[in-house]
């Protein structure tokens, strides 16, 4: 072995915190970004169950005003960031991998890295309730509530800085993954036999890498704006607010199909299992998730129909947001053409998935209704608004994710989740998701607007936010179910088997948990659905039980994985402390008057100086010790 | 995506084999000619006032052309998997194409 | 070295599915997502064009001739940076090196440029990032043009260092060099559009709202 200047000893962990700091496996990965986004999407549950506690009654005092604004700040904030996309992310991770036929990800230390950038992210926005200036300018922050004039302190600084630091991990993340789904498919396996899941994968992360940096742009300048005091949404200076408007939400449209297409690619996955026929049109699936996708750029301003941008633009962005409807509603046809005639079994995972298909197309349709610019002028900053996304974000993506967790939990853990309390889950979700979501549709119609902290009785307003209250207290019991399924099962479920739902895609041919190394041998792949096919052939060819590969655990010993490594893990951590410490970077006083914190300015310089430092250690560190030609990924 | 093509397994393709087909230093200098003339030509041509107007499109022309010479000569997309084009050039597209909805959002191009 | 099939170095000489290098894909994909990066920049740039209410305007500040000299200097870089490429993989180290070295050189005599108008439009013009919309604008997108450029410097001076050990760059390895070429070619390509929709519309006389002459 050559000595490789720079490199100290690896790190050779195989048990204990270190090992989980230092892993490359993106299975470990996958762990590590499931349970902490569980955890970020418990903390943001609460923040929700609080806001419904005080919009109980009229007029309640439980919590005031101030506190509220921070409330559905971070409630968004929160769910949208560190709950939906980081728990899409964990499937990226688990799932991807496996279903390809690879045994880890195009760039395993870069994924390290995204894991604990995002979690660098998600601490600076969650702690900022510990230091009492959590944001509270809504999730989309609009101009000028964000500018420094109406919003002094330091809240905003944090959404900013959590968001560009979580905006790194989610960039480093998708270009990972587009390169894991191009190159490290198993011989055979075209894009067209490519499981669905890992198509809408591939799609979000393309979406997710044009997306973002729109965003990282636009709070650039924001923070540009509040910091040094530019002019980006200066109305004195003859700056247009609603530009921020326009870059919010060309980032914000796609984000939402960022946030829904791999939901769909994972109840695609599990409908054909449980009908036991293949996906109806396979190729239209894939097609409707690619044109949603591309279509996602062109219908941003139907967030802005009350703005003012005029008949022109206000009619495009109606009729190219009615359009996108057209390849969803092929997805929701298809999703029923496999179901058609098929030998269905309501499992946990069916249940979700079918509740997915259900409330998304509730969601959907009121969609619709926003589509239609003079309708929208009713409906714009009222609960009808809230009612609709959480159709589509809570009885959408969240039933889909958990559809996703009760379905691969088997193959994560070896154990079988408890099939009775994912019932009752399931149940307790479906009609607590109605009666707290389905009632707003009517007070919203009757002209209540979100983000009020209180409201006068007599409204007509009053019943029916005690009943998505009692909804809300449903749903907090349902995830209690939950959280004791998952953690008993984990340790004392069933033994799983390493094919329980006679699954069709390659992660079920594989034993469960799946070995460190994924595949004794790469498969190659003949069919679309190949497991499922491969176990046909099986049959045909010899009348013998087939039993999924890899039953021998010692034939894996000669591959040769990528080893563990510190770096990743110490630039994220340069990254969390250089933005806590561009938060604080300038104070300003009320007059306006920008004062430099030196103390400030030496915790971000040295968080970019580890940062930097430890970029320079990834590079020269070679993939694996023995081998002498070591990579230089600078990136 | 805009790249469907149907999947190659080649068995191993050393780094260097890929690069065959790159240009000589000469045609690199040629091009850095080019480059030169078409970035004097700019220029030159931004003094001449008479042509008013017609002076948005010449000069939009020329530095495509500047791009385009880089990108494909010295960027190799000419000579490079077709999957490179097709990453760098969809987001060039959705990058032109939110600069242009934005102008016109904000009446640039009508009054 | 090349015998030592049975610890495939994962993630990078391995067969990949469409026999293209990991590594060149992600960086053609970051590129892709870097085009977003400077076109919202350049898109604010151009909503906010002539709406500046008060302070310098482009007309009042570019001099075209001496950006039209850093913009000669950063397109002479991507000649240099590609010969050095085009040497490495013909096997010639020294070569490689001269003309790295003088890519770098050329990078930090545009950084130079930049700096010295930066401070030549604060001083003279009395333009800041605070005056006006314009000030905010511009130096924005082109403080973050000049920050890709810095780190291109820093990138192509590591791989320089690095070629004095031995093995440190050789012809086999030639993509290290490639990713940051393709890098650099970039940021000369943002440059190319960046000099032409900034500095030439900028102080284009029939260009609307602008002022009526060219101040040259």
């Amino acid at each position: 072995m050559t000595t490789i200047p720079l490199a100290i000893p690896r790190p050779v962990h195989p048990t204990g915190i270190w090992s989980w700091i230092t892993t490359i496996d993106h299975k470990r990965i996958g762990i590590l970004y499931g349970v902490t986004a569980f955890l970020m999407f418990f903390s943001g549950g609460i923040e929700a169950l609080l806001i419904r506690i005080q919009l109980a009654r009229p007029e309640q005092n439980l919590i005031t005003p101030e506190i509220f604004n921070q409330l559905f700040t971070m409630h968004a904030t929160t769910m949208i960031f560190l709950g939906v996309m980081p728990l899409s992310a964990a499937f990226f991770n688990f799932v991807v991998p496996l279903q390809i036929g690879a045994r880890d990800v195009a760039f395993p230390r870069l994924n390290a890295f995204s894991y604990w950038t995002f979690l660098g992210g998600a601490l600076i926005l969650k702690m900022s309730w510990l230091t009492g200036s959590a944001p509270n300018g809504g999730w989309f922050g609009y101009s000028p509530l964000t500018g420094i004039t109406y919003n002094p302190g330091h809240g905003i600084d944090v959404w900013i800085l959590s968001l560009q630091v979580l905006g790194i991990a989610s960039l480093a993340a998708s270009f990972n993954f587009i390169v894991t789904i191009l190159n490290m498919r198993a011989p055979g396996m075209g894009l067209m036999r490519m499981p669905l899941f890992t198509w809408m994968t591939l799609v979000t992360a393309i979406l997710l890498v044009l997306a973002f940096p729109v965003i990282t742009v636009a709070l650039i300048e924001l923070f540009f704006d509040r910091a040094f005091g530019m002019n980006f949404f200066n109305v004195a200076a003859g700056a247009n607010a609603v530009l921020w408007q326009h870059l919010f939400w060309v980032f914000g449209h796609p984000e939402v199909y960022i946030l829904i297409l791999p939901a769909m690619g994972i109840v695609s996955d599990i409908i054909p299992v449980f009908s036991r026929k293949p996906l109806f049109g396979y190729g239209t699936v894939v097609l409707a998730g690619v044109i949603i996708a591309f279509m996602g750029w062109m219908v941003w301003s139907h967030h802005m129909f009350t703005v003012g941008l005029g008949p022109v633009a206000n009619s495009v962005f109606a009729v190219t947001t009615m359009m996108i409807a057209v390849p969803t509603g092929i997805k929701v046809f298809n999703w029923m053409g496999t179901m058609w005639g098929g030998s269905l079994s309501f499992k946990t995972p069916m249940l979700f998935a079918l509740g997915f298909v259900t409330m998304f197309v509730i969601g959907g349709i009121s969609g619709v209704m926003h589509a239609i610019a003079p309708s929208d002028a009713q409906q714009q900053d009222t609960y009808f608004i809230v009612a609709h996304i959480h159709y589509v974000l809570f009885g959408g993506a969240i039933f889909a994710i958990l559809a996703g967790v009760y379905y691969w939990f088997p193959k994560l853990t070896g154990r079988m989740y408890d099939e009775k309390q994912g019932q009752m889950h399931f149940w307790l979700m479906f009609i607590g998701q109605n009666i707290t979501f389905f009632p707003m549709h009517f007070t919203g119609l009757n002209g209540m607007p979100r983000r009020i902290y209180s409201y006068y009785g007599g409204l007509g307003w009053d019943f029916w936010n005690l009943v998505s209250t009692l909804g809300a207290l449903i749903l907090a019991v349902g995830f209690l179910i939950f959280i004791y399924n998952m953690a008993k099962s984990w340790r004392k479920g069933e033994v799983a088997g390493s094919d329980p739902w006679d699954g069709r895609t390659l992660e079920w041919s594989i034993p469960s948990p799946p070995p460190e190394y994924n595949f004794v041998e790469i498969p190659h792949v003949e069919d679309r659905d190949d497991w499922w096919e491969e176990k046909q052939r099986r049959r045909e060819r010899r009348a013998v039980p087939v039993v999924a590969g890899g039953s021998d655990a010692d034939e894996g010993h000669d591959i040769h994985l990528p080893q563990p490594s510190y770096w990743p893990f110490f630039v994220s951590l340069g990254l969390f402390i250089g933005g806590m410490g561009l938060i604080y970077l300038m104070n300003v006083d009320a007059d306006g008057i920008r004062t430099l914190n030196w103390a400030a300015l030496t915790v971000t310089v040295a968080g970019l100086f580890m940062g930097v430092v430890s970029v320079y250690r990834w590079s020269f560190e070679p993939v694996n010790d023995p081998e002498p030609d070591g990579g230089h990924a600078a990136h | 995506m805009s790249q469907q093509e149907e999947t190659r397994v080649e068995e191993s393709q050393d780094a260097h084999s890929v690069h065959t087909g790159h240009p000589t230093p000469a045609t690199y200098f040629k091009v850095a000619m080019a480059l030169s003339i078409l970035t004097a030509i700019e220029v030159g041509i931004f003094y001449i006032t008479a042509l008013s107007y017609a002076i948005i499109p010449i000069l939009a022309i020329l530095s495509i052309g500047k791009f385009a010479l880089v990108v494909m000569y010295y960027m190799h997309l000419k000579f490079d998997h077709p999957i490179f084009s097709g990453m760098f050039f969809f987001g060039m597209f959705v990058a032109t194409g939110v600069i242009f909805a934005l102008m016109a959002l904000f009446s640039w191009f009508l009054i | 070295m090349a015998n030592a099939t049975a610890a495939v170095t994962h993630g990078e000489h391995e067969p990949t599915t469409t026999g293209l290098d990991h590594r060149k894909l992600l960086m053609w994909a970051f590129l892709g997502s870097d085009c977003m990066f400077f076109g919202t920049l350049i898109a604010t740039y151009l909503v906010y064009k002539n709406k500046s209410i008060e302070g310098a305007l482009p007309i009042d500040v570019f001099d075209i001739p001496v950006t039209s000299v850093s913009t000669f200097v950063l397109l002479m870089s991507s000649m240099s940076m590609v010969m050095a490429y085009a040497w490495l993989t013909r096997g010639n180290l020294k070569a490689f090196r001269i003309w790295l070295a003088s890519t770098a050189i050329m990078g930090a005599t545009f950084l130079a440029f930049q700096m010295f108008e930066f401070r030549d439009f604060a001083v003279h013009g009395q333009l800041t990032p605070r005056t006006n919309l314009f000030g905010s604008t511009f130096f924005t997108l082109t403080g973050f043009h000049g920050a890709h450029v810095t780190l291109g410097v820093v990138w192509l001076l590591s791989i320089l260092f690095h070629s004095f050990r031995k093995g440190g760059v050789t012809p086999e390895k030639n993509l290290d060099v490639d990713l940051a070429a393709l890098y650099w070619h970039f940021v000369d390509i943002v440059w190319i559009v960046i000099f032409t929709v900034v500095y030439l519309f900028g102080v284009f006389e029939g260009f609307p709202g602008a002022a009526v002459s060219t101040g040259h």
